[in-house]
C-alpha cells in the first residue's frame, strides 16, 4: 500500500476477464505487486503452496482464486474482489473467469464498472474470447475499454504485430456500443507499460497502463442530468423531538436534486417541493449520484418503497410494457416464453410475464438468432416483457439504475437472470 | 460543477443503502457486534442511514467469554451512547449448560464453539438477516463473499451457488427458516476504515492504540497473557509496547508490536505494513482454508 494515500481519492471499479493463460492473473499480481499492495504474509503464503505444488516460481494466480475448488483445479470460477489504492485513486478489480459458461459472472462484474480491461495474447491476436469480452462490456455499458495487447516480449515488442491486432480490434468494435477505447502494448510478465514505462516500445507514446486507470475521466459516468431518486423506506422516528418527521431515504440513481426543487412523486403525479436533503454529514443544498440521502418534502403525501422523486419536467418511462436484452443465469430451467417471474427494478418488485423472446443474441459473433429460441444458462436474448404494475424506466443507455432489472424465480427466490431496457 | 465523491464517500453511501435495504427487504434484521473496529463502525453506518429515528434492529454479541474487559466497556458504552439493544450469547452458558464441550490442550480456542452460540441465538431470535462487518479485503475466502449471502435452514453456506449481484439490485427473497448474512461493508479495506473512523472523529477501545502488555510468543505471533491460554514450559511472559489491529478473543488475537498512540499514528502504520491484519490470527492459520471451512458451517 501507498504511504501517502489521498482521503480525496476517487474510486474506480474495473473488470478483467480471462483465463490462467492469457496471462489474466498475472497482470493483477503485477498491478498489486508494483503498486506494493501484496502484503508479505499474502507472498510468504501463495510461494509456500508454489513450492508444495512443486510449481516453478510463485504462482501469482494464487491469490486472486481464493475458494478450495478453484485452487485444486487451478481456475477462475466466481466474481473475486480485489483491492488496491494508489496516492490518486483507490481500485476495486471485479476479477472473472472467461470462458462461455461464466458468462453470468462476467456480467456480474460488469455491472458496475467503470472501466473494462480486455486482454489480448500478442502471439494470437484477437480471438473468439477478445469478442466476447468486448461485446459484454458493451451489452453493460462499461464506459471506457482499455485493451492490452500482452505477451509483447514474446514477439519481439514488434510494432507491426501491435498495429495489425490494434486495425484488427477496431473493425469489429466499429458494430459494438463502446464509448471509448484505448490501446496499451504491456508485458504482465515482465512489467512493461503496467506501472513503468518501456524502454522496448519507443514506437508507443500513450501512458502506461497504471497511468490509464489513475487518471481516466469517470467523473461524468453517472447520469447527473434526468433526476431520479428512488424511495428505499420512509424514516419515521415517533419521538418527540422529531414528531412530524417523514425522511424519504434512497441513493441518488439519476440527475441531481436541489433545496426547492420542484418534483413529481411517481406513480401518483403529484407534485411537491424538496424542504430539506439530510447526507451523512447533515443537512445538504444538493444531492447526486451515487449519494445516499434522506429527502423530504413541503407536502404531506404518503409515499412508500418503490415510488420514486423526480423532476416534473423530466420524467422516465412509466410502464407496464418493457423491452430488454436479457442474459440468463438459471443452470436449471431455460427462460421460457409466457413464463411468470418476479422482476425487480430500482426499488421496487413486481410480477412479470415474458410475453416473447425475439432473438437469441450469439455474444461470440453479434448474430441475431430467431430460429433457436431456446434461452439456456448464459445465454443473451431480447426479450419483451409486461408488468403487473407499471415501472419507472430509462433506457439502459441512459442510466444503468434505473435501465436494469434482475428476474428472480417465484417458487426458490433465486436471481435467474438480468435485463437491460432498451 | 463538480459531482464527484472521494472513495470514503462513495464506500460509506454504499453501506447506507446496504442498511437501509436491509430495513426494508426483512422482516427481523440484527447486527453481529464483535467489539472490534469493523462492527464498531457498521453502528456508526447504521445511526447515519436511520437518522433521526433510531437503528432499527438490535445488536448481537456472542460473548466467548474470553475477551479482552476492554472490550467489554466499550461495548456497554456504545450501547447506551445509541440507545440501541443488546442480545448477548453467551459460550459458557452453552458450555456450562453441556450443549457444547470445550477444545483443550495450547491452543485450545472457543472460535467453533462461537459459531454454534451463534447459529442457536440466530434461531430463538428468528432472524432472517445478520448484519456483519466483514470485508473482503481480509481473507481470500471472504474475498468471494456476496453483500447478500444466502444461508440455508442449517446456517450453511455454499460458495459454489451464490446469487449473482449486478448494479444496485439486492435480492433478499428467502423461505421461512433460511437467513442471510449480508455485509455492508464488504468494499472497505482497513485503511479505508481507519480513515473513516478518523474523518469521523470516533472514540475508540484502547486496545487499538499502543500500550504495555504481558505477552507470550508462540509460533511467531505475540500473545496476551491471560489466564485463558495453557502455557507450554518454554513460553515466557515478558512485558512489550503493542497494540490489537483486530480484536477477537484473547486466545487467538495476536498483538503487534507498535509505538502507534493515536489515529494518525495508526493510519501511518497500516499504509507502510507489509503484513495483513489477520496475519496475526491463529484460528486462520489452521488450515490453508479454513476460513472457507469455518464459513461453510455457518462462521461468521
Amino acid at each position: 500500500m501507498s504511504t501517502d494515500q489521498n482521503t480525496n481519492s476517487e474510486l474506480l471499479r474495473f473488470t478483467t476477464a480471462g483465463s490462467v493463460d492469457d496471462g489474466k492473473s498475472t497482470l493483477i499480481g503485477r498491478l498489486l505487486y508494483d503498486s506494493k499492495s501484496i502484503f508479505q504474509d499474502q507472498y510468504d503464503q501463495i510461494k509456500l503452496v508454489s513450492e508444495k505444488r512443486g510449481e516453478e516460481g510463485v504462482n501469482l494466480a494464487l491469490l486472486t482464486d481464493g475458494l478450495k475448488s478453484e485452487r485444486e483445479q487451478g481456475i477462475t470460477i466466481d466474481v473475486a474482489y480485489r483491492y488496491f489504492a494508489t496516492p490518486k485513486r483507490k481500485f476495486i478489480i471485479a476479477d472473472t473467469p472467461g470462458h462461455t459458461q461464466y458468462t453470468r459472472n462476467m456480467v456480474t462484474g460488469a455491472s458496475t464498472a467503470n472501466v473494462a480491461l480486455v486482454l489480448i495474447d500478442a502471439r494470437v491476436g484477437v480471438v473468439e474470447q477478445t469478442r466476447r469480452h468486448a461485446i459484454i462490456a458493451s451489452l453493460l455499458q462499461i464506459p471506457h475499454l482499455v485493451v492490452c495487447i500482452n505477451k509483447m516480449d514474446l514477439v519481439d515488442y514488434d510494432e507491426g504485430i501491435y498495429n495489425k491486432i490494434q486495425d484488427d480490434f477496431e473493425k469489429f468494435a466499429a458494430k459494438l456500443d463502446v464509448i471509448d477505447v484505448h490501446f496499451i502494448p504491456i508485458s504482465a510478465l515482465i512489467g512493461d507499460n503496467v506501472v513503468n514505462r518501456s524502454g522496448k516500445t519507443p514506437w508507443y507514446d500513450g501512458p502506461t497502463l497504471m497511468y490509464y486507470l489513475e487518471n481516466v475521466h469517470i467523473a461524468s459516468d453517472h447520469n447527473f442530468i434526468d433526476s431520479r431518486f428512488p424511495i428505499q423506506t420512509v424514516i419515521r422516528p415517533y419521538n418527540d423531538d422529531y414528531h412530524d418527521f417523514r425522511g424519504y431515504a434512497g441513493r441518488m440513481a439519476g440527475g441531481v436534486l436541489k433545496k426547492g426543487d420542484e418534483v413529481m412523486l411517481l406513480p401518483s403525479g403529484f407534485t411537491s417541493k424538496v424542504k430539506k436533503i439530510l447526507g451523512p454529514s447533515g443537512e445538504l443544498e444538493q444531492t447526486f449520484p451515487p449519494e445516499s440521502v434522506t429527502v423530504l418534502l413541503e407536502d404531506d403525501y404518503d409515499l412508500g418503497r418503490g415510488d420514486m422523486i423526480v423532476r416534473s419536467n423530466n420524467k422516465p418511462t412509466v410502464t407496464q410494457d418493457i423491452e430488454l436484452m436479457i442474459v440468463w443465469f438459471d443452470h436449471n430451467l431455460p427462460l421460457q416464453e409466457k413464463g411468470k417471474y418476479l422482476l425487480m427494478h430500482t426499488t421496487q418488485q413486481v410480477k412479470c410475464i415474458v410475453k416473447e423472446i425475439r432473438y437469441k443474441l450469439d455474444i461470440n459473433t453479434l448474430h441475431r438468432n430467431q430460429e433457436d429460441r431456446e434461452i439456456q444458462m448464459n445465454d443473451v436474448a431480447r426479450v419483451v416483457i409486461r408488468t403487473t404494475k407499471p415501472i419507472f424506466v430509462d433506457s439502459y443507455r441512459k442510466n444503468r439504475i434505473t435501465g436494469s432489472i434482475i428476474l428472480i424465480d417465484e417458487g426458490n427466490n433465486n436471481t435467474i437472470g438480468a435485463g437491460m431496457v432498451i | 460543477m463538480n459531482y464527484s465523491l472521494n472513495h470514503i464517500k462513495e464506500l460509506e453511501s454504499e453501506s447506507i443503502f446496504i442498511l437501509r435495504e436491509v430495513a426494508a427487504q426483512f422482516e427481523n434484521p440484527v447486527l453481529m457486534f464483535s467489539g472490534g473496529k469493523d462492527s464498531i463502525l457498521m453502528v456508526y453506518l447504521a445511526y447515519k442511514a436511520f437518522y433521526p429515528a433510531k437503528i432499527p434492529f438490535p445488536l448481537l454479541h456472542i460473548d466467548t467469554g474470553h475477551n479482552f474487559p476492554e472490550t467489554i466497556e466499550y461495548r456497554d458504552q456504545l450501547v447506551e451512547k445509541f440507545n440501541a439493544k443488546l442480545i448477548v450469547g453467551s459460550v459458557q452458558d452453552a458450555i456450562d449448560k453441556k450443549l457444547v464441550s470445550e477444545e483443550k490442550g495450547f491452543n485450545a480456542s472457543r472460535n467453533a464453539l462461537q459459531t454454534v452460540v451463534l447459529l442457536d441465538e440466530l434461531e430463538k431470535g428468528k432472524y432472517d438477516a445478520a448484519l456483519g462487518g466483514a470485508r473482503r479485503d481480509e481473507e481470500k475466502a471472504r474475498a468471494k463473499e456476496r453483500f447478500f449471502s444466502h444461508r440455508d435452514e442449517f446456517g450453511q453456506w455454499d460458495p459454489k451457488n451464490q446469487r449473482p449481484e449486478l448494479w444496485n439490485l439486492f435480492n433478499g427473497n428467502h423461505q421461512l427458516g433460511e437467513h442471510f448474512r449480508i455485509f455492508p461493508i464488504s468494499n472497505w479495506t482497513e485503511l479505508d476504515v481507519w480513515q473513516y473512523l478518523a474523518s469521523e472523529n470516533v472514540p475508540l477501545p484502547s486496545l487499538y492504540f499502543s500500550h504495555q502488555r504481558d505477552v507470550l510468543e508462540r509460533d511467531g505471533t505475540l500473545l496476551a497473557d491471560c489466564d485463558y491460554i495453557e502455557k507450554r514450559p518454554n513460553e515466557k511472559v515478558y512485558k512489550e509496547t503493542v497494540r490489537c489491529r483486530t480484536i477477537g478473543d484473547m486466545t487467538c488475537t495476536g498483538v503487534w508490536k507498535s509505538d502507534a498512540k493515536t489515529i494518525e499514528d495508526i493510519i501511518a502504520e497500516v499504509s507502510t505494513t507489509r503484513l495483513t491484519e489477520r496475519g496475526g490470527r491463529t484460528d486462520d492459520k489452521r488450515s490453508e482454508t479454513s476460513m472457507e471451512d469455518r464459513k461453510k458451517q455457518g462462521y461468521f
